[in-house]
């Protein structure tokens, strides 16, 4: 099947330009997330947060007016998914009585609400929430990187981690752009792009290597090409239906889950093209060779032709 | 090639398929609104009666009852909407005693052959039913600090007792004591006795201007078993106060070294639910009045598990519950249950001044409760509920001192081994081992809840849909099969999450949504596969096998990667976080299953066995 009637598309073409707009892209990110920094939710922050339904769409500054008159000095107001939903977040991250305090002012001022949901987190467990999940970024690319290492070659380790680095700092740069809230559930988005972007280039990494032990013409340049013209309809598929789903996500998910949503989508996109112009460019850079994923000489290439070969378990099937 | 499943592997699959089944369909019963009624102690019997009395109360203010059961220690009322529940609970609870908790209750309503084979619904979150959660932090230092100072305090004691002269002797920071004589005899002696009888500090003799030291500092083990005796209690305290509260279903967990998590299901008001959580109950010892003692000196208790039966103790108290170091259930020489208390040396000291002179007489252990209880009262013709603080106190035990007690005595006496568990149970539940206070509250409201699972089921659906469409579009005849192994494989996921117990939350319900978007990942790769090989001029069946035998690498590798970076999201997340990758690792394994498997065995239901021209595959190539 390496004899393709048509010539496969080039996308190796691009490779400069790719780097370019990657390469930008990561600049861009990390000057952002320097600059204007994340806006990290309450999960992070410590502080507190209250939810209220009015029984009809309020004006956000008389709500503001009100707790100021209060003595309230650090606080947002907002509109939460409808006009007659607000929600209040206030920084103090010590008092753990606010909530109550801020129902108290809102309703002595005569408004008609119901408290539909209140959050009071410590600042110290923010913090500690805050280390333990650069810790778990960190710890899950370093995994990866050791699976791939073993499984496949270390230069194919360096090519899976790098785009998967790659994902997160943009999507975390997006994030700073639009200073939309960083909070515990976009985290979780966080490591799923991971996880999704690694299935992704996993999977481009897996038949690069099929064929440099198959096709014995042409160079690297060739073999990735194809490899990835062989592949890209998966990916374009792959990546159409998990879009899909996020989408539906993202419309009906409601207010909670709509940044979890907005940072997969992201991620998702970023996550395809860097499997293909990332981690494949990367193989180029390396110099990655046939040689590099030849079993050891003294085997024979008989081995090499059955390690490729499934379980034998699985033939049955 | 002939592309057929041997039988016993068609079998493994169907059985597979049949449990996941069983063990989804509790699913589709959804959970009765109810209220439970437990009896506020144990001792206090939920009857027909009392039953009959509250599904009256509540059919007389025009409340609907679905059902209603006794069950072994509690009966519970099926209503009929949550509206119904929120108005029912008072109704019930002023229509019974404060002898009784109601409490709010989603029942599952399971059918009898489903539980029977220990099939269940999924439970719900916080986030999808309503109710408070709650982080508490114990102060660590406090309980050191404290341990620290009765331990000081007992060897200055000794040194007293034995005349050796030292000066110091207090808790110094970083977990010390300093102790300093004035020759190195005196020291010495110090130091053997000390060595002897304390074997929990590191001990370290130092001379600092001349003046001959001995310093005292926690050992590691020692500190660890400090904190873990006050999260320990601090959590049975917890989970007693919770009782008190009435919830249905509350959760009281430990979290790391020093936190406990506290989950009440369905209660709205943080307000009462952080005062009962925070308040103190505590015990005192009193000795048993002298028959001629006058009116002024003696109180008149009842006893806790038996109202009517009173004794006449004196007014002075000898000692409190915030005296007891630790409380354990054992048993005398006789093998009778017993009870053995430990004092700090304070209430050693007071315990032992006051019972060497009063041996023979019977010495009380007082429980003291303070409570909040709700009354509702009509006031200007409206229902409102008053919540009243109460001081309740009963005797739980009254025996006859046998010798001098010191900081170690027992309690004997003791019907039985349930009763001395739970007196140790309440002597150690009595006071918190050390101070707590909350770092983490969230209230959701049940509105939301409701609305968090709409919007949940609503994008489930939709995305499903959109799923099921796209492969069919795509892949024609075996993008049908890979939308049935799709739906399989969320009964699967749905069936391993019955099974597992595990808590549906909205980040839960986001990756059953991401799982599903990814689950046709497997069959993707195999369809292109089996295209490329049809392309390639290879007969149909082969094109199948090949297809699937060659891109089990990929899906392995890829599979296996992602499953590793949701263990470990798994591994560090908390709360919400914990809930979406705990579906996404199981949603990872029930679709290796069902996109590999399952759909190879429906291709070879369909394809295999036989001559075939072509596939239905999609595709401009494969159709020629």
């Amino acid at each position: 099947m390496s004899e393709q009637e048509n010539k496969p598309f080039d996308f190796m073409g691009f490779r400069k330009l790719a780097s370019v707009l990657s390469i930008t892209l990561l600049v861009a990110s990390v000057v952002l997330l320097a600059v204007r920094g994340l806006n990290l939710g309450m999960d992070f922050t410590g502080g507190t947060s209250v939810e209220f339904e009015y029984a009809e769409a309020p004006q956000l500054d008389e709500i503001r007016s009100t707790l100021n008159e209060a003595g309230y000095e650090q606080f947002v107001v907002q509109n939460f998914g409808a006009d007659t939903t607000v929600l209040v977040r206030l920084a103090e991250a010590g008092n753990d009585e606010l909530g109550g305090e801020v129902t108290d002012a809102l309703t002595a001022g005569g408004a008609n609400l119901e408290l539909i949901s209140s959050e009071f987190i410590g600042s110290q467990v923010g913090e500690e929430l805050r280390e333990d999940s650069g810790l778990g970024l960190l710890l899950a690319l370093a995994v990866v990187l050791i699976y791939v290492g073993m499984r496949f070659q270390f230069k194919f380790g360096i090519a899976s981690v790098l785009p998967l680095a790659h994902d997160v700092i943009i999507v975390l740069g997006v994030f700073a752009l639009f200073q939309w809230t960083f909070d515990l559930t976009v985290l979780a988005a966080l490591l799923a792009v991971i996880g999704y972007s690694l299935n992704d280039t996993i999977v481009v990494a897996d038949r690069i290597r099929e064929n440099f032990r198959k096709m014995r013409v042409g160079d690297s340049w060739h073999v990735i090409n194809t490899s990835i013209h062989q592949t890209i309809s998966r990916t374009i598929n792959t990546s159409g239906t998990t879009l899909v789903v996020l989408f539906a996500l993202y419309l009906f998910g409601g207010e909670a889950i709509n940044n979890f949503a907005l940072a997969l989508i992201i991620g998702v996109i970023v996550g395809t093209y860097s499997s293909i112009y990332v981690s494949a460019n990367l193989l180029i850079a390396f110099g990655v060779s046939r040689e590099d994923l030849m079993l050891p000489a003294k085997e024979g290439a008989a081995d090499a032709e059955e390690e490729e070969q499934p379980p034998e378990w699985l033939n049955r099937m | 090639m002939l592309n057929k499943y041997p039988l016993w592997k068609n079998l493994v699959i169907l059985v597979a398929l049949v449990i996941g089944f069983i063990y989804a369909l509790p699913n589709l019963f959804p959970d009765d609104y109810a209220i439970q009624i437990t009896g506020a102690r144990s001792s206090t019997e939920v009857n027909s009666t009392v039953l009959d009395r509250a599904v009256k109360a509540l059919e007389s203010e025009g409340i609907e009852v679905k059902s209603s059961t006794l069950q072994d220690r509690d009966a519970l009322i099926r209503l009929t909407s949550g509206e119904d529940q929120l108005q029912a609970r008072p109704i019930v609870q002023s229509a019974l005693s404060n002898d009784y908790l109601v409490a709010l209750n989603m029942a599952p309503s399971t059918p009898e052959w489903l539980k029977s084979l220990g099939a269940g619904p999924m439970k719900l979150g916080l986030d999808l039913r309503g109710g408070v959660h709650f982080l508490l932090e114990v102060d660590m230092e406090t309980a050191l600090n404290t341990r620290l100072e009765a331990l000081s305090s007992q060897i200055k004691g000794d040194l007293r007792e034995e005349r050796i002269r030292y000066r110091g002797g207090d808790v110094e920071g970083q977990r010390q004591i300093v102790l300093t004589f004035r020759d190195e005899q005196p020291r010495a002696e110090a130091f053997d006795l000390i060595r002897d009888q304390y074997n929990q500090f590191l001990m370290d003799e130092r001379t600092v201007d001349g003046e001959r030291q001995i310093v005292l500092s926690l050992s590691e083990a020692e500190v660890k078993s400090i904190q873990e005796y006050a999260l320990e209690q601090n959590l049975t305290t917890i989970r007693n106060r919770v009782n008190e509260l009435g919830v249905a279903e509350p959760l009281v967990q430990r979290q790391g070294a020093d936190r406990i998590i506290v989950e009440l299901p369905g209660v709205q008001d943080t307000a009462q639910a952080k005062r009962v959580l925070g308040a103190t109950a505590n015990l005192e010892f009193r000795l048993e009045a002298r028959q001629d003692a006058s009116a002024s000196e003696v109180e008149e208790f009842g006893f806790r598990d038996n109202p009517r039966r009173t004794a006449r103790l004196e007014r002075d108290v000898i000692t409190t519950g915030n005296n007891v170091a630790n409380a354990q259930q054992a048993f005398d020489e006789n093998g009778q249950p017993q009870v053995n208390i430990t004092m700090d040396s304070v209430g050693g000291d007071q315990m032992n001044r006051a019972t060497r002179n009063a041996i023979g007489r019977r010495m009380a252990v007082l429980f003291i409760e303070f409570r909040t209880e709700t009354e509702n009262r009509m006031v200007d013709g409206e229902m409102t509920s008053v919540d009243k603080r109460v001081v309740e106190k009963g005797i739980i035990s009254l025996a006859t001192i046998q010798s001098a007690l010191g900081s170690s005595f027992r309690i004997t006496g003791l019907d039985s081994i349930p009763e001395a568990a739970e007196l140790a149970l309440l002597l150690r539940a009595g006071a918190l081992a050390a101070p707590m206070y909350f770092v983490q509250e969230r209230t959701i409201g049940p509105s939301l809840g409701q609305k968090n699972i709409d919007a949940g089921v609503m994008s489930v659906a939709l995305g499903f849909g959109l799923v099921l469409l796209y492969m069919l579009v795509y892949y024609r005849g075996f993008g049908l099969v890979a939308n049935v192994a799709l739906t399989l494989n969320l009964m699967l996921l749905i069936a391993c999450m019955s099974i597992l117990s595990a808590t549906l939350t909205l980040p839960g319900i986001a990756g059953i949504v991401l799982t599903v978007g990814m689950a046709v990942d497997a069959n993707v790769l195999i369809f292109e596969r089996i295209r490329e090989e049809l392309k390639a001029g290879v007969p149909p069946q082969s094109a199948i096998s090949a297809g699937y035998s060659r891109a089990f690498v990929s899906i392995f590798d890829a599979n296996i990667t992602t499953l590793l970076v949701a263990v470990i999201l798994f591994a560090m997340g908390s709360g919400p976080v914990k809930g979406f990758a705990v579906t996404l690792c199981l949603g990872i394994l029930t679709s290796m299953f069902s996109g590999l498997m399952v759909s190879r065995s429906i291709v070879n239901f369909v394809y295999g066995g036989r001559k075939i021209e072509k596939l239905s595959i999609g595709g401009k190539l494969a159709n020629v």
